[in-house]
């Protein structure tokens, strides 16, 4: 700044610092247009367009040859070969979906099955979260990496942990019986219990680190003054502490229910063959039956029923942002 | 008030750590189990750990995973800095909606759905599927990571720092270079690091992009998972969550270490 007011003032060098400027202002309108046109295309042709495909794919007919579905539009038929192949696209596979009570239950199933996890995860996340942004600040950082750390560590894993440990004579069970309190072993693996302990064992970091986040920008000394013009404890919490982390339980929970509903490895492994969840349908279409158009069908309402508490998330995340800055 | 702990704080931080650690730490413990019933312990052995040495499927899969998983992170490392430059920075473009949708969404997406949406991609352009798609698919889903922790950083970075360079006479690209990539470089590396491991870690969206020839380690351990426990499965496992622990606390060590020279470097300058 102060170089550019010295050079104005002398004026001699006014013109040509004018022109630099140009030259330099124009490579950076270049080198900002590739900063977002390179990552942009990206995501168009592998995010975005792949959506396009599954679409398309979905109202196909199965054929049994390779690749298994029929072509719905091809391109090198022209116009007239893209409007008749129009008239073969069906919505067969969606009116199956609909008829077949399996894709209906499954989707209502996993909906519940994810709603119950995230609300187990609040329960037990929140008082981790609490007390993490209570601790003393030397030790906090340790402890923020406590909880980071298991989110480091492969998925596959964790959940595969827990197999010794569910099953009927796995380590609980041992547990359980040398204490006495059982005298037949507790069927929990292949059940829906297996499920909500795996959901919310994974995604409890997810939790844990946003609602972390929100309380530990809460001034504290707010509940003190609450407590001192006589609020209970308990009555303190719900009238201040929880407002105020409402983001961060927002932001967890979503971060939690939106990927536990198309949770496939946790439903596969803990939950046994019975129970239905739409991740492990998609899954059993696509590599057992394969049938892919119906594999798209499934995904692509899977997709619609998730647009909601996605928007949301990026609705969340906007916020974020803005008081970010 | 604040840093002392009370009774029920102390409590729900040991009940949760123990929730979170304790399955890990069993897995740990029975790897070096003697007897081949995971659940019976016949005392303390390190055969399975000898018996993966020639368990050339394991090791050939291995071998896969960490050539996809460095190839990808790098490559979704750069993607990930230029988008998360391209949010931060340019606040105003056509498409930035869409732009920062397809950035959020990966985030939270269901893998079945980007395993199948990128495997018909992949169909459909007749690329055939082996290594090359896999980490295609890779670089796709954690380039959104390394951009959510490359723009935490950048949100936080002061700007005027950039100003003043380039008032000294730096150009942008320089300016880039010199001043904000040395700022932003220990998210870069924590970027990568994530991308790395998300990889390493992926089994769905693998499973569904991968062909002959590109088995990943997660698709072996599943496939052995699914017939049930064994040592030597909790052994791989043991290594995995060795080798990733490892990584992260040398990154947290080294980031902490730098932190402390600098406030040293600053405090001296003000000296002077």
């Amino acid at each position: 700044m102060a170089q550019a007011v010295q050079e104005t003032l002398s004026g001699t060098t006014a013109g040509q610092v004018g022109e630099q400027g140009l030259a330099s202002r124009a490579i950076a309108a270049i080198t900002g247009r590739a900063v977002i046109l390179v990552p942009y295309l990206w995501l168009l042709i592998f995010f975005l367009v792949p959506f396009g495909i599954v679409f398309k794919i979905s109202l196909s007919q199965t054929t049994i040859a390779m690749p298994p579905y029929t072509p719905v539009f091809n391109w090198d038929d022209g116009i007239s070969g893209f409007l008749a192949n129009l008239r073969e696209l069906s919505f067969e596979n969606y009116t199956w979906l609909l008829d077949d009570a399996l894709y209906f239950n499954a989707y209502v199933s996993s909906v519940v099955i994810a709603g119950v996890s995230t609300f187990l995860a609040l329960l037990i996340g929140y008082p981790l979260a609490y007390a993490m942004a209570r601790a003393p600040g030397s030790l906090r950082p340790l402890l923020l990496m406590m909880v980071i750390l298991p989110f480091w560590t492969s998925f596959l894993i964790r959940v595969y942990a827990w197999i010794g440990i569910l099953k009927p004579e796995g380590l609980l069970n041992q547990f359980l019986f040398w204490i006495g309190a059982i005298d037949t072993p507790l069927q929990i693996m292949n059940t829906n219990t297996a499920i909500y302990i795996g959901i919310v064992y994974s995604y409890l970091p997810f939790m844990v680190l946003p609602l972390y986040a929100t309380l530990e920008k809460m001034d504290f000394s707010l509940i003190e003054a609450a407590q001192d013009l006589g609020c209970t404890p308990i009555s303190a919490f719900w009238k201040i502490t929880f407002p105020l982390s409402l983001p961060g339980v927002v932001a967890g929970s979503l971060l939690v229910f939106i990927p536990a509903i198309g949770e496939f490895v946790i439903p596969d492994l803990l939950g046994g063959s019975q129970t239905l969840m739409i991740g492990k349908t998609l899954w059993n279409e696509f590599f057992s039956n394969r049938d892919w158009p119906v594999a798209s069908a499934v995904a692509i309402v899977l997709l619609l029923i998730l647009v909601v508490p996605m928007m949301f998330f990026q609705r969340a995340q906007a916020r974020a942002q803005e008081q970010g800055r | 008030m604040q840093g002392q702990l009370s009774r029920f704080n102390i409590s729900a931080l040991v009940l949760g750590f123990s929730f979170l650690y304790l399955p890990i730490i069993l897995l740990i413990i029975y790897s070096f189990n003697d007897s081949r019933l995971v659940t019976v312990w016949g005392g303390f052995s390190t055969r399975w750990y000898v018996s993966l040495l020639s368990n050339q499927q394991l090791l050939d899969a291995a071998w896969v995973t960490a050539r996809i998983a460095f190839v990808s992170a790098t490559v979704a490392t750069v993607l990930g800095t230029l988008a998360a430059l391209a949010l931060t920075r340019y606040t105003r473009f056509r498409g930035r909606f869409l732009f920062s949708g397809m950035v959020f969404a990966p985030l939270v997406m269901p893998e079945v759905i980007t395993g199948l949406s990128l495997l018909l991609l992949f169909v459909a352009i007749g690329l055939d599927r082996g290594f090359l798609t896999v980490t295609l698919a890779h670089i796709t889903f954690t380039m959104c990571f390394v951009a959510v922790v490359v723009q935490s950083r950048l949100m936080s970075f002061d700007r005027s720092l950039e100003e003043a360079a380039m008032d000294l006479g730096a150009t942008p690209v320089r300016t880039f270079f010199q001043v904000t990539l040395p700022v932003i470089l220990p998210a870069i590396v924590s970027g990568w690091m994530l991308a790395f491991t998300l990889s390493l870690d992926d089994l769905v969206i693998a499973s569904f992009t991968s062909g002959p020839g590109a088995t990943t380690l997660p698709m072996r351990i599943y496939s052995q998972v699914r017939l049930g426990v064994t040592p030597e499965i909790n052994a791989v496992c043991t290594l995995l969550i060795v080798v990733v622990t490892a990584g992260v606390l040398t990154a947290a060590v080294v980031n902490k270490r730098r932190d402390v020279q600098r406030q040293r470097d600053e405090q001296a300058a003000q000296r002077g």
